[in-house]
């Protein structure tokens, strides 16, 4: 046997009402990359807040061993003390700060009179800075960074704190590739100096690149621990082990029935960044879509996907905004995310947090938002109406849920998700544009929404899909076009495409 | 899918009960108190019905205060000079310059209108902050109020203005000079519309198979409102009738619940309140919600200087001064969140007349001013207090 670091027997804890962990085994060894699974819901985050102490000692039943001894943390502090250090999904840095004052928050670098040392401040900064190969002033503003380097910033306070086991919650989702690689291949490279990590995530190929077993969690209990080198460490088997039964099809086929008639063409848009207006964000850019297709968009975060998206749904993004749009070869021009409603155009924002959704509302009040008039005679809710509505919509997503007066921040990623989907949906869009669809969610959310678009396609209507994930344009997509900084690099027929020739039009962009 | 729903509405929950009525309980336990405490001088005939006219000029403000902190927690700190600068206008325009009563309200009016609109632009359009625009409109129309005053104290004799507010209604035949029926048939009125429409909900709900209340919840509820109905109009009988003024005030805030809950207008406030990014990007004009959460606070903040006018006679200088806090800790005691997207005006009238039953209770047991402050601030930060820690309880 190896030498364990950290053991959690038998962990139970309940929330009024919910069972959110049951019984739940943990051995995690000196040295190893562990990467905990499961979908959404099924318990991670809550099992590493039981670790963390964020949950205090008392609150669940079970123990928990470290270095062999038993431990009941009563607060994040306590297992910090020992060495353990999560770094959560949302990155807890704040933004009008430096990177080494968001290093030392709550934990100042003291001279002897009792104020902060700057001078050390910085230095320690940046000798932890080194460690983590981020090449920054420790003076700068982490709003002037990209969230690669927060996160490489995350994990150098982490050093800071004089990590032994470095817990990482979805440290990739808010990545793109590369740097998402970048960081993977730097805990590998800390795994060498004796660091432990557990990594929570939903990206399976991160997982059998770089993790030495795997952990899997279903509804709240451990189903099994794979080691890699002794039991099928692939995809397949993990996805199996998530979901209870093996996944053949992870994309849905359909029927490719592209027609002829354009649903979306774009001719020389361009468009300049809201605030520094001489910068171009997309420049010269023309597409199409046609009925009963999809498109991908593939790119760098940065490419400008997001900011095309929202410049086309009615100038919701960016100044200065040039070239011609035509909807069903009408040329038109949307003024604002109104008119483009209108125009049966529907963008479905890949921050459905932010941009999307009104959490503290319920899933009937966000699924009529859009389209209000559609539910109201001379500007009064018919709420009968609307009840029936919301239900449908909720139906034909497939959202779980109690009740449509389910607030939708009460939610798990994937049902929010799908209530986001529903609110555009009710729209009747005949032109849907998909901004990464299935961020954060687990595998059997997004079989349900690829489903979903393919009824769109189907139904003849257009579908451009905005991804990072490459074999999910591959899988879905009847064409697919790679952005970069802000160009259009080249489009690809996607029965052609594969990951290695989208890549090397992006980096041929670059040289 | 039905079963489910059906059971989740007809189990009574006493926990879920008091917290939804939390505000409600407390008007009625304060209510009580003061009861006793003023030897049941609190219920006679004509406190009750200064009850409600002496706070009906803060249920009017507060309706549209109440849009103001939907849009986010945003105030508006301008009404209390709004109210100064649009009484004084109508008190030097009636009294000064013998301008007709029907010139003069519908200017008056439409100047606390403009004052809005002249907020609501930069709020709304230019993205100034709520509270600095509004802090600015404090001091600006504080000071033209002065300015048309001429720093004196103007009154108001036209017995025309003073009827349209202030007056009491007489129904010839059922009010004479020893009885007064009308609240009992105006009563009677209300209370047969809410047993009517309780009904008729309750049987389209069930036609149609939605969830409903259990009966006892629905019926109960209507009963007790018609009863405190009722009781209250049998009071109105026993000291002048209906004042015009009350119904002003009653048929302002049936606008504003109607607005709030069942238009789709009402509702872009909550939507705006709750995530605004998101409101903006389901093709709704944000910045047209703000201004006119502000253009409507300064329309009915035109219409709340008339009233006070109108009841207490004159105006001077330091009129309105302070009566916007007044507005917004009703709101706030109503259960409206101070970062916007929920509250009710039912709420918000629970909130005022709170407040209002604390300052007449104490009034009447001759409890000074100083006290009031107080015990007002107390209230306020209770209410809040046991809001933000009965909602972290449950777990949201």
């Amino acid at each position: 046997m190896g030498d364990t670091i950290l053991e959690m027997k038998s962990i139970t804890k309940e929330f009024p009402g919910v069972k959110a962990l049951d019984n739940v085994n943990l051995v995690v060894e000196r040295g190893e990359i562990h990467a905990l699974i499961g979908e959404n819901g099924a318990g991670k985050s809550t099992l590493m807040n039981v670790l963390s102490g964020t949950y205090p000692a008392g609150s669940y039943s079970g123990e928990i061993y470290y270095n062999g001894e038993l431990c009941q943390f009563k607060t994040l502090k306590d297992s910090e003390a020992k060495g353990i250090v999560i770094i959560h999904q949302e990155l807890a840095l704040i933004p009008l700060l430096t990177i080494g004052e968001n290093m030392f928050l709550g934990n100042e670098k003291k001279n002897k009179l009792g104020h902060i040392d700057w001078d050390l401040t910085y230095n320690e900064a940046e000798k932890h800075m080194r460690q983590v190969g981020l090449n920054e002033s420790a003076q700068t503003l982490i709003k002037d960074i990209g969230t690669g380097k927060q996160q490489l910033v995350e994990i150098a306070k982490a050093f800071s704190k004089n990590v032994k086991l470095l817990i990482l919650d979805e440290p990739t989702s808010s990545l793109n590739d590369e740097d998402a690689k970048m960081l993977l291949d730097l805990l590998i490279e800390f795994k060498k100096n004796g660091l432990t990590s557990i990594i929570i995530t939903h990206k399976l190929n991160e997982i059998i690149y770089c993790a030495d077993k795997a952990t899997i969690i279903r509804d709240g209990s451990t189903i099994e621990t794979l080691v890699k080198g002794v039991d099928e460490f692939s995809e397949d088997r993990i996805i199996k082990g998530m979901v209870g039964r093996p996944m053949n099809d992870r994309y849905p086929t359909r029927e490719h029935k592209v027609c002829d008639e354009v649903g979306l063409e774009v001719k020389n848009w361009t468009v300049h960044h809201p605030l520094y207006h001489e910068k171009i964000v997309d420049n010269n850019i023309s597409f199409k879509v046609h009925k009963g297709e999809v498109i991908g968009f593939s790119g760098l975060q940065g490419a400008g996907r997001t900011e095309l998206a929202m410049s086309i749904f009615g100038k919701s993004y960016g100044t200065n905004i040039s070239g011609e749009l035509y909807l069903n070869g009408e040329k038109v021009d949307l003024k604002n995310p109104e008119q483009a409603i209108h125009h049966k155009l529907a963008y479905v924002t890949e921050d459905r947090k932010v941009n999307g959704l009104i959490l503290g509302e319920s899933i009937r009040f966000n699924t009529t938002l859009a389209r209000l008039d559609k539910v109201c005679s001379k500007g009064i809710i018919d709420t009968t109406n609307e009840k029936k509505v919301a239900e449908e919509m909720t139906e034909a997503m497939g959202t779980k849920t109690p009740s449509i007066e389910q607030q939708v921040g009460n939610l798990s990623g994937g049902n929010q998700q799908k209530a986001l989907l529903g609110k555009w949906m009710f729209t009747e869009p005949d032109v849907l544009i998909l901004d990464e669809p299935t961020r954060g969610i687990d595998v059997g959310a997004k079989y349900d929404i690829y489903c979903l678009i393919n009824q769109m396609v189907e139904d003849g209507k257009s579908v451009i899909m905005i991804s990072s994930e490459m074999p999910e344009l591959i899988g879905m997509c009847d064409r697919i076009y790679v952005m970069n900084e802000g160009e259009l690099r080249g489009e690809l027929n996607a029965k052609e495409a594969t990951q290695e020739k989208i890549m090397s039009y992006i980096i041929s962009a670059k040289a | 899918m039905s079963t489910k729903k059906e059971n989740a509405g007809s189990q009574f929950n006493l926990g879920a009960f008091l917290t939804k009525n939390s505000m409600v309980i407390a008007l009625v336990v304060v209510f009580v108190l003061f009861y006793f405490l003023t030897d049941g001088r609190l219920l006679y005939a004509q406190n009750m019905s200064n009850l409600l006219l002496q706070n009906g000029y803060v249920l009017v403000m507060a309706c549209g205060m109440l849009l103001c902190i939907l849009t986010g927690g945003n105030i508006d700190l301008s009404v209390g000079s709004v109210i100064c600068m649009v009484g004084g206008m109508a008190a030097v325009l009636l009294t000064n310059h013998g301008v007709s009563v029907y010139v003069t309200i519908p200017v008056c009016i439409l100047v606390g209108l403009a004052a809005g609109i002249w907020q609501g632009y930069w709020i709304g359009y230019v993205r100034i902050p709520p509270f600095i625009t509004t802090l600015g409109g404090m001091f600006i129309f504080r000071g033209f109020g002065r300015l048309i005053l001429d720093s004196k104290t103007v009154a108001v004799q036209d017995a025309t203005f003073l009827n349209i507010f202030t007056a009491y209604i007489k129904i010839p035949g059922l009010d004479t000079e020893a009885h007064i029926w009308s609240p009992l048939l105006i009563g009677a009125l209300a209370v047969a519309f809410i047993i009517y429409s309780t009904i008729s909900s309750r049987s389209n709900k069930a036609k149609k198979g939605y969830r409903q209340n259990s009966a006892a919840a629905d019926y109960g509820r209507a009963i007790v409102i018609s009863a405190v109905l009722l009781f209250y109009c049998y009071l109105l009988t026993q000291y002048k009738g209906i004042s015009v003024m009350l119904v002003w005030v009653v048929v302002i805030c049936l606008i504003y619940h109607f607005i709030t809950s069942k238009t789709a207008f009402g509702r872009y406030f909550y939507a705006v309140g709750g995530n605004e990014k998101a409101t903006q990007l389901s093709g709704i004009n944000t910045n047209k919600v703000y201004f006119i959460a502000y253009a409507n606070m300064g329309l009915l903040a035109g219409l709340c200087g008339l009233l006070c006018l109108a009841r207490v006679g004159s105006v001077n200088g330091s009129t309105g001064t302070s009566f916007e806090m007044d507005a917004i800790g009703s709101c706030f005691i109503g259960g409206a969140s101070a970062y916007g997207g929920s509250g009710t005006i039912p709420g918000v009238i629970i909130g005022a007349l709170l407040l209002g039953v604390i300052n007449m209770g104490m009034s009447i047991m001759g409890i000074g001013d100083s006290w009031q402050y107080v015990v007002k601030g107390g209230v306020l930060l209770l209410a809040v207090i046991f809001d933000v820690v009965s909602s972290r309880k449950s777990g949201k």
